[in-house]
């Protein structure tokens, strides 16, 4: 789950992090006041998800309070268009309203697990405010990093080994060092899967901030973060992705026509690749769940005809434990009860069964109203799904 | 031969009051596993279907000698459950939990370290060795005894695999899902290495998928040390960067973890990659002249 970046600072200021002052608002009125109580200059920052807003100019810098209200009415709105948006872009529902501190110098701070080492990995640079993937690549030297003991956190000496790798001394070592206890302990207290100050900036008095801040949880870890819950931004999401969650099928849109229906993550993700191997391309990532019952498939259905670029849809199922004929029966149903719905399948639909009672499991499917194309493996059933597509596309 | 489970597995399994539970602990004795009884706290000292209840994993020991546990213990006391099972010495914990906090796991990994049980998943099918002993929730009965080892991140895609190899006229030694959380307790390189001292294995298929290294260090593993033929397969070619797809693991993140990256270092290393899921089965066929 990722949260906005005045609610990261909020939890960051919680830790002992130091954080600009500052206020989210989403009426361009309230700018002008909260910019005069910050002496008059302030930064106007669009509060989405994606990464960019900078470049994509959802921040910007108001030298008086008039610039500051203007600005804001600017940005509160506008689709938000940055490269991790795609091109129809973000709308911005709300706009952080901060201090304008002197920036002397941008540094990066981060907190990630690291899987080979198992652990979480503290990372920080003297390159701040650019991307740490970017740095990686480009000079992997310029990165400072310290494993952290999950049952210790994150010990003085490293902290302080940080602030001098970073080339301070004095009070501002000390706040460094302050700073990366508060971004370890956020981590491992809120269940982050990422914490991210980046730039953490050091101001011309040697001061110590956190200018921006990212903060992504662990899904799984969510059942005991409430606070972290109450953050969820719903419009930041994809709608038909937070129905799918709701029905607990894993759902994820990409630009392709044919859409899948899997049982299982693996098995999910090889459908989409065998798709693009005969020459589609996928309209979904979906797994409906290891027993996909009837339940399941009548969501996933709706789910996936909800998409408007679907024009055949691939349904392949390896029976396990769940029998292919119970199976078969559901999908039926289900194709059945939208019927009834008034929203009946209008597309190809290619089956494909194996495992379990697999041949009364193809019978129930050819003995149904419904024409579909039952293929038998893999292969057969990408050809079919795309051979039914672009007969479909000519005939239209 | 085989790795890991076979005829001495004496099994238990944990949170087997619980439906999942119940159900895959009479699965894996119809299929003819020794499933010795089971485990809930606060219900020790009455049986389920005909199995033993105890209440805590050390006494479960004590009484049965078990000697491998399946856990279905929901996600908040799951790593407490793995790490109640290495406290008492049991020598494979096999976790097939979903869901569990990546924290929670790293943790486990503290905890399992210096201990002489060995995890498997969690978020995985479990293994099964052909007509010996199942422990775990695949279908037992599209498996068939022979002389080809399976390691695989995920659930369905490995019976796919299985399922082509057993049309094909090649059983399975063992097949061992890892699972397929960012964090497990069971790697790539583990098994090969089990399978590379079994003489049984002649052939090992390998399924991996995007994210993390874990396949691209087996494959500097293979590349040292395995001498039979390993066909693999590496799924999400066509997942978008920076989405999860389903499994915790499976994400590129940071432009890594790609299946492209992860093909090309299984191919430098001798490992005959196939593109198509539905190929891997033929390929192994090729790969042993039959």
């Amino acid at each position: 789950m990722k949260i906005h970046e005045f609610q990261a600072k909020g939890i960051l200021r919680r830790f002992g992090a130091a954080v600009p002052q500052g206020q989210v608002i989403d009426d361009p009125a309230q700018a002008k006041q909260i910019c005069e109580d910050f002496g008059g200059r302030c930064v106007v920052k669009a509060q989405i998800h994606a990464g960019g807003r900078g470049k994509g100019g959802g921040v910007k810098v108001a030298s008086n309070p008039g610039e500051a209200e203007r600005l804001a009415d600017e940005i509160l709105g506008m689709q938000l268009v940055t490269h991790q948006t795609g091109p129809e872009g973000q709308q911005v529902r709300q706009v952080l309203i901060e201090e304008a501190l002197e920036i002397d110098q941008e540094l990066y701070l981060g907190v990630t697990l690291d899987r080979a080492a198992e652990r979480p990995l503290l990372m920080a640079s003297r390159s701040g405010g650019m991307d740490i993937e970017e740095v990686a690549q480009s000079d992997p030297g310029a990165i400072l990093r310290e494993l952290i003991d999950p049952l210790l956190g994150v010990l003085p000496f490293q902290s302080r080994r940080i602030a001098s790798g970073l080339g301070f001394e004095g009070g501002t070592a000390r706040q460094i060092q302050s700073i990366v206890a508060s971004v370890v302990r956020t981590y491992l207290e809120t269940d982050a899967s990422l914490v991210e100050i980046n730039p953490l900036m050091v101001d011309s008095k040697g001061d110590v901030y956190a200018l921006d801040a990212k903060m992504n949880f662990d899904d799984n870890a969510l059942f005991r973060q409430r606070d972290v819950v109450e953050l969820r931004d719903v419009h930041e999401e994809n709608p038909l992705e937070v129905e799918a969650s709701e029905h607990g099928i894993s759902y994820i849109k990409l630009d392709g026509s044919i859409g899948c229906m899997v049982n299982g993550a693996g098995l999910a993700m090889a459908t989409m690749d065998i798709i693009k191997l005969y020459g589609a391309e996928p309209a979904n990532f979906l797994d409906v769940g290891g027993s996909a019952s009837q339940e399941a498939v009548a969501s996933a259905f709706r789910i996936i005809l909800s998409d408007p670029a679907v024009e055949a849809v691939l349904i392949n199922i390896f029976g396990g434990i769940a029998r292919t004929d119970r199976i078969a029966r559901g999908v039926v149903a289900a194709i059945d009860e939208l019927a009834a719905d008034g929203t009946p399948v209008g597309v190809p639909v290619v089956v494909r069964l194996e495992g379990t009672n697999v041949e009364e499991g193809r019978d129930v499917l050819e003995r149904a109203d419904f024409d579909f194309l039952v293929a038998d493996g893999m292969a057969s059933a990408a050809e079919s799904a795309v051979e039914a597509l672009k007969n479909r596309v000519a005939g239209s | 031969m085989s790795i890991l489970v076979g005829e001495s597995t004496r099994l238990i399994v944990q949170g087997i009051t619980g439906r999942e539970g119940l159900f895959h602990a009479m699965g894996c004795r119809d299929y003819g596993t020794d499933v010795v009884g089971g485990v809930t706290p606060g219900k020790g000292g009455s049986t389920v279907e005909g199995f033993a209840v105890w209440n805590s994993v050390e006494r479960a020991r004590r009484e049965s000698g078990c000697n491998a546990t399946l856990i279905f213990v929901p996600p908040p006391f799951a790593a407490d459950a793995i790490m109640e099972a290495a406290d008492a010495g049991v020598e494979l914990i096999v976790c097939i939990t979903e869901g569990i906090p990546v924290q929670d796991m790293v943790r486990v990994k503290a905890f399992l370290r210096g201990r002489g049980s060995r995890l498997l998943g969690p978020n995985c099918p479990g293994l099964i060795t052909p007509d010996q002993a199942k422990v775990g929730i695949m279908p037992g009965h599209i498996h068939e005894a022979g002389n080809v080892g399976v390691i695989s991140r995920s659930g369905t895609l490995t019976y796919e695999a299985v399922w082509q190899l057993t049309n094909e006229g090649l059983g399975q030694t063992t097949c061992v899902g890892i699972g397929g959380d960012p964090v497990n307790g069971t790697s790539f390189i583990d098994v090969l290495e089990l399978f590379a001292g079994d003489e049984s294995t002649e052939a090992v298929v390998l399924i991996g998928e995007i994210g993390g290294t874990a396949e691209e260090e087996a494959a500097a593993w293979i590349g040292e040390h395995l001498d039979v033929p390993v066909v693999g397969f590496i799924a999400g070619a066509t997942a978008p960067p920076g989405r999860r797809m389903g499994h915790a693991g499976a994400i590129v993140a940071g432009g890594k973890g790609t299946a492209a990256e992860k093909k090309a270092a299984l191919a430098a290393a001798g490992v005959l990659v196939v593109d198509s899921p539905a190929e891997m089965g033929a390929r192994v066929s090729e790969a042993l002249g039959r």
